[in-house]
């Protein structure tokens, strides 16, 4: 760890990671709210758009992608509110015109579009002090709005109609969420790349879901999970000599999984505290009282009212509850 | 109760389009301080629409909205109202009880300032009058059909307003929990509160609702005391649903009236 401190390159590189893991998770709880999770996906590309236009133009990609991406990302949100495309028809044209756009314009300044690899995938270890400090600018435009305005942004995530009766100006908050999520996909650009930021601005939020209750605490527990994901991806690159934005997002991968059974065990731990003590198996006398001749056969949608009794299911059939055991029905 | 002389909620000839078609053709009602007005019609006769309208969360072609005398472009003060929509996606879980209802204290916050003392007795006291007060950290979607509707009932009591607008609140709820929402806007109207609140069936609301509009197509086809309802029915098809607690205000008239005595046991 000591050793990985000692390169300039490796802190401004660690420190990038930091701050991508940081803001990524925090704007993708508001897109995952909203059930936008592939906003990203199409801003990346629209980002691409921005690195041609840098190429041919000789500028800094960072600022022209932030514009082109911002741009772009407010007016598919403008044709959604007017009602001139859905959600997704927006998206899918944001993701080809952007495509087209960046290969087109990479290809007319003499770069090429083998030019534009470096930005799909990140490249974390040549971030440089200037970019680092663009980033880490950025990175505190994104937070500032994302955790501040928390209560306002989760409203008009959760509930449109009931925000706009509390006097909440809607469809500015929307331009913000998608506005901010926006700068989040071009300044990740140097980090984990354009391809691989919309799974940091999702998995986290998802792992995090299944790991904690509520709004805030999931906001919290993503932020946490995107971090220690982001940093450990970096880290364990630099050792593996991988990828790193393909190390992180594999890593963020594989906590969301993991969080598929700590959920379980979490759920029965909360459960297990509020149901009264279990009695001891052996303590209960067991009663089996069968019932008599039995011709129907219960099943989900058999016509019967279900019931959840424990760990089965009763039907009620003329006033009995009746459960399947065996070959029979006991009466319960 | 406390029935003021100032319109708090009016609407004046109303239009309202949808698509295209008219789903309003001139509306006009009013509900004043301390009053509760039932807004009634059957399936698909407006009443959603309406209560939309009124919020401005529908545009309108033609006619005019005031809320507490301001007409509604130019009406800012959103802490005074309190809406009760009838489905809403914060049901959907990955919140806590209370931080669906803290939504309901956003009109009296500003941007980038936490929860004030006021705000956290506000919210917990909304909860705690619905009954809800052991499920504070419940997620949503762990909570029945009926407690979800009284956490939105919470949310619009949690900014203490004076017009309360609650569109079908106690659709799957069950007798005995409606009793505890009937108290609730009891103590409300007590209180001065404006109460619109829209019911498919009168249920455990009756003995609070002061005046009923029933919409029919897109009108008003009665508005007047919820008793003269019973007559307007009787009159139209003979049965005294009042007398069973529910009042089928339908808006197909006499024929639906006769369908419906087909299905009732005379």
């Amino acid at each position: 760890m000591i050793e990985i401190l000692s390169y300039p390159f490796m802190q401004r590189a660690l420190i990038a990671a930091l701050l991508t893991g940081l803001i990524a998770p925090a704007i993708g709880t508001y897109v995952v709210q909203r059930r936008m999770s592939l906003l990203g996906d199409g801003l990346g590309h629209v980002a691409l758009a921005g690195v041609g236009l840098a190429l041919l133009t000789g500028a800094a990609p960072i600022p022209i992608a932030v514009v082109a991406c911002v741009a772009g990302a407010v007016l598919v949100e403008v044709l959604r509110q007017r009602g001139k495309a859905s959600g997704d028809v927006g998206l899918a044209i944001l993701f080809y015109g952007g495509l087209a756009a960046g290969v087109f314009l990479s290809g007319i300044s003499g770069v090429g579009a083998g030019g534009l690899v470096q930005y799909l995938f990140g490249s974390l270890t040549t971030v440089t002090t200037s970019d680092l400090t663009m980033v880490a600018a950025l990175a505190l435009v994104v937070l500032v709005p994302t955790l501040g305005l928390a209560p306002q942004l989760y409203a008009v995530s959760t509930d449109e109609e009931f925000a706009r009766t509390q006097g909440l100006r809607v469809r500015l908050y929307h331009i913000a969420v998608v506005s901010l999520a926006a700068i989040t996909v071009a300044l990740a650009m140097r980090t984990v790349g354009l391809l691989l930021v919309s799974a940091l601005m999702v998995v986290p939020v998802a792992a995090a879901r299944n790991l904690v209750r509520g709004f805030t605490a999931g906001l919290i527990c993503a932020v946490v999970i995107g971090v220690v994901t982001a940093v450990g991806g970096a880290v364990g690159s630099f050792y593996a000599n991988a990828a790193p934005g393909a190390f992180i997002v594999l890593l963020a991968i594989a906590v969301f999984m993991l969080s598929w059974p700590l959920s379980y065990l979490l759920r029965r731990r909360r459960t297990a505290a509020v149901l009264p003590e279990s009695v001891d198996d052996d303590e209960l006398p067991a009663p089996h009282t069968v019932t008599e001749s039995h011709p129907h056969r219960h099943a989900p949608g058999c016509g019967h009212p279900a019931l959840q009794h424990g760990d089965h299911t009763d039907f009620i059939h003329e006033g009995h509850r009746h459960a399947a055991h065996a070959d029979h029905y006991d009466e319960h | 109760m406390l029935v003021g002389a100032s319109p708090v909620l009016e609407a004046d000839d109303l239009i309202v389009e949808l698509g295209g078609l008219p789903v309003l053709r001139r509306v006009s009602l009013s509900v004043k301080a301390g009053e509760a007005l039932a807004l009634m019609g059957g399936n698909g006769s407006g009443k959603s629409t309406l209560v939309r309208a009124l919020l401005g969360l529908l545009p309108h072609e033609r006619g005019a909205v005031r809320l507490f005398g301001l007409p509604l472009r130019s009406f800012r003060q959103w802490s005074r109202v309190g809406y009760v929509p009838q489905r809403s996606l914060a049901l959907l879980g990955g919140s806590k009880v209370k931080e669906v209802v803290a939504a309901g204290r956003l009109a009296h916050r500003r941007p980038f300032r936490p929860l004030s003392r006021g705000d956290r007795e506000a919210i917990h006291d909304a909860i705690a009058q619905v009954g809800l007060a052991e499920q504070l950290n419940t997620d949503i979607a762990a909570l029945s059909g009926g407690q979800q509707q009284r956490v939105l009932v919470a949310r619009a009591l949690a900014g203490n307003p004076d017009l309360l607008v609650l569109d079908e609140p106690t659709s799957g709820v069950d007798l005995e929990h409606q009793g505890v929402l009937a108290d609730v806007l009891a103590g409300r109207l007590s209180a001065g509160t404006a109460v619109l609140v829209v019911l498919h069936d009168v249920g455990a609301l009756g003995d609070l609702i002061d005046r009923a509009v029933v919409l029919s197509d897109g009108r008003v086809a009665h508005d007047g005391p919820l008793g003269d309802l019973g007559q307007h029915h009787r009159r139209l098809g003979g049965h005294e649903y009042l007398d069973h607690g529910r009042v089928a205000a339908d808006d197909h008239g006499e024929g639906a009236e006769s369908w419906l005595g087909g299905a009732v046991e005379p």
